[in-house]
């Protein structure tokens, strides 16, 4: 049998859930010797790999790319987990809902500024007009709140999911 | 005609980015760009909460320094209030603050980087990470995963959780620290020590054979900032802000951080959502300077703690009194690693660090604070105005890495000159400009990439900037 194929993506969040997963700490490379860590920040694959087994993704949908990328990820991944709060809800993404996408711009490139003023357009990608979470635009097949989720429910999460169990997630809480 | 490779995510960083290279065309390289994609507009949605609420909601800009950005909040919120913390609330809010610039620099150094260091930059890249160091090198591995586990369990000890604690809080910290968590935490610092200490012995053997690459490898002159305390040691909660140019000579010796807007401007280029400080008075684009590890020890007298400081010595022996090169921001981040265990030591050791009384209280008694302190990647300022209620009315937030925003695309078309040609194109060049984002550990948390493209994309385009062509590898 090949070895089970893990990724982890973020979207717009802050990177915390990521770093609950790095606070695996040395049953980060447990987990890895079962299985091989095909994408994520952590290592240099550059292309979303067809035939993924597990994918944590963190982060609410916030811009157009996050949107194509999510798509890819849903056809190329067997069980998607909306990791953390702001998969989960959009939680503090969302924030900037009410506001609108040009006053959110505006403050930051135009009026908190001294040189140069204006909303940068090139190369980087256009924001979404609201920023949602992953499972308004893909199916989810697992979802782990918390901001950030424990090291120790990742940590269940995965090797449950590695053990071909469902995952008993049930201590997960938003917010803490 | 001209080319650009696109470079899109880089990875073993913290946040989501991509370079472009653009070639002319004989395939020599004519510029380049390391572009931000993220942009969440905390400056924004800040605008009508509760100023006590700042601590909490700035944590969430980045997962990797949440405390950093609790600590500069809950300072900015003392300055509101018109109240210093508590001294031993002060205290212990350096003790979390240090516990993860140890966390932080920890997972920089060996989690992201030292995969370049240990297998060279031309390695395999599907081993070039810390699973792969941990098969070939587990003592090194386990030595990197041990320094990270210790700051993220003060941080937790403290804090409550490891990630966005909320015992930060204005005019000191929540909760009194209990004897036993001191005790423990002590128990705990010598062997991290032990482990930071095989780290900087391991690098400095190492380093001999990156010594011509370091040369080249984002190594310019610029100006340097950072706190400094009243003897002008390295101080990463509190101080003054202390520049000094390329050579060394004080821009300004002892600055109050509050008065950050007389001397630091902010310019946008339209190709990053990360915009640009600079050193106000020398102008954009020739304020250039840099902060984080390698910018503190440049600017600082000594670290102030003994071990760090026989290592920052003889680190000063090697490279010289003003490190400019960037690749020594590894090298600096070890020597940081270090110093910040042996001042959680003997922080924990002070008279007072149990004192119960660990938070001043006071209302709203200003319209306007301005908090700073050193993060992991550099100084951090966090600027609001309120109104009579405490609600805020307008936030300017400029985070550490943006500091060096001038600095990264300097070192990565420094580098690009120096290894990428357009006439045979090799995964390692474009390793190697990602490696020197990697330097400057950039915290970016992130956002967006197009995916199912190859790490090499080519595009072809004409003067009129129309993509003729696109070639993939």
């Amino acid at each position: 049998m090949s070895r089970p194929r893990i990724a982890t993506v973020w979207l717009d969040g802050c990177s915390g859930c990521h770093m609950s997963f790095i606070d695996l700490d040395e049953r980060l490379l447990e987990v890895f010797e079962r299985a091989d860590l095909v994408y994520s920040p952590l290592v240099d694959h550059k292309e979303y790999p067809e035939d993924v087994d597990v994918c944590l993704v963190e982060g609410a949908v916030s811009s157009e790319e996050d949107l194509h990328k999510l798509k890819v990820i849903r056809e190329r991944t067997k069980v998607l987990v909306a990791f953390g709060d702001c998969a989960v809800t959009s939680n503090v993404p969302g924030m900037r809902n009410p506001i609108g996408v040009r006053p959110l711009l505006e403050r930051a490139y135009v009026e908190n500024v001294t040189i140069n003023p204006g909303v940068p357009t090139e190369i980087v990608p256009a924001l979404l007009p609201t920023s949602v979470p992953v499972h308004t635009v893909v199916r989810v097949d697992v979802f782990l709140p918390g901001c950030p989720p424990s090291a120790d429910l990742i940590f269940t999460l995965l090797t449950d999911l590695l053990d071909g169990r469902v995952p008993d997630v049930a201590g997960a809480r938003f917010g803490r | 005609m001209t080319r650009t490779i696109v470079i899109d995510p880089v990875t073993r960083i913290e946040g989501h980015s991509k370079i472009t290279i653009q070639l002319d065309d004989r395939g020599e390289v004519v510029d380049a760009h390391f572009h931000v994609t993220q942009f969440r507009g905390f400056e924004r949605i800040t605008q009508g909460r509760p100023v006590h609420e700042m601590p909490a909601i700035t944590a969430r800009t980045c997962g990797i320094c949440p405390v950093s950005h609790m600590v500069a909040a809950a300072k900015a919120v003392d300055d509101i209030m018109a109240v210093e913390a508590a001294p031993t609330g002060a205290d212990l809010r350096r003790v979390i603050n240090l516990a993860q610039v140890v966390q932080s620099h920890a997972l920089s150094f060996f989690h992201l980087s030292s995969p370049d260091l240990l297998f060279g930059f031309d390695a395999d890249p599907a081993r070039r990470n810390i699973i792969g160091v941990a098969r070939e090198n587990p003592g090194l591995a386990r030595d990197g995963i041990a320094i990270r586990k210790l700051g993220q369990q003060i941080i937790e000890w403290l804090g409550g959780k490891r990630i966005h604690p909320p015992w930060i809080v204005p005019g000191g910290v929540a909760e009194p620290l209990a004897e036993e968590t001191r005790d423990r935490i002590l128990a705990a610092i010598p062997e991290a020590i032990a482990a930071a200490q095989r780290a900087i012995a391991w690098y400095k053997s190492d380093l001999v054979r990156w010594e011509e690459e370091a040369a080249t490898f984002g190594n310019f002159r610029t100006a340097y900032m950072g706190l400094v305390d009243r003897e002008g040691l390295v101080d990463l909660y509190d101080g003054w802000l202390r520049v000094i140019d390329a050579d060394g000579k004080p821009l300004e010796e002892r600055v109050d951080p509050r008065r950050y807007a007389e001397f630091i401007g902010e310019a946008v280029e339209p190709w990053t959502y990360l915009k640009t400080p600079y050193w106000k008075p020398m102008g954009y684009p020739d304020g250039i300077y840099r902060v984080g590890p390698l910018a503190r020890l440049n600017v600082a007298e000594r670290a102030g703690t003994p071990l760090a400081d026989e290592e920052l010595e003889k680190f000063r022996w090697r490279i010289g009194r003003v490190a400019g090169s960037s690749f020594h921001y590894h090298y600096a981040r070890l020597i940081e690693i270090l110093h910040g265990l042996e001042r959680i030591d003997q922080l924990l050791r002070g008279p007072d660090i149990l004192s119960k009384h660990v938070r001043s209280r006071a209302e709203v008694n200003r319209h306007e604070g301005i908090g700073v302190s050193e993060a992991p990647r550099g100084t951090l300022f966090h600027h609001y105005r309120v109104d009579d209620h405490g609600i805020v009315e307008w936030a300017n937030l400029i985070i550490a890495t943006g500091n060096n925003n001038m600095a990264m695309n300097r070192a990565v078309l420094q580098v690009a000159r120096q290894h990428v040609r357009g006439d045979r194109l090799e995964e390692p060049m474009l390793n190697r400009v990602e490696a020197v984002i990697r330097c400057y550990d950039p915290c970016l948390s992130c956002s967006t990439h197009a995916l199912g493209q190859m790490a090499l994309q080519l595009e072809l385009r004409a003067p009129d900037g129309t993509t003729l062509d696109t070639l993939t590898r």
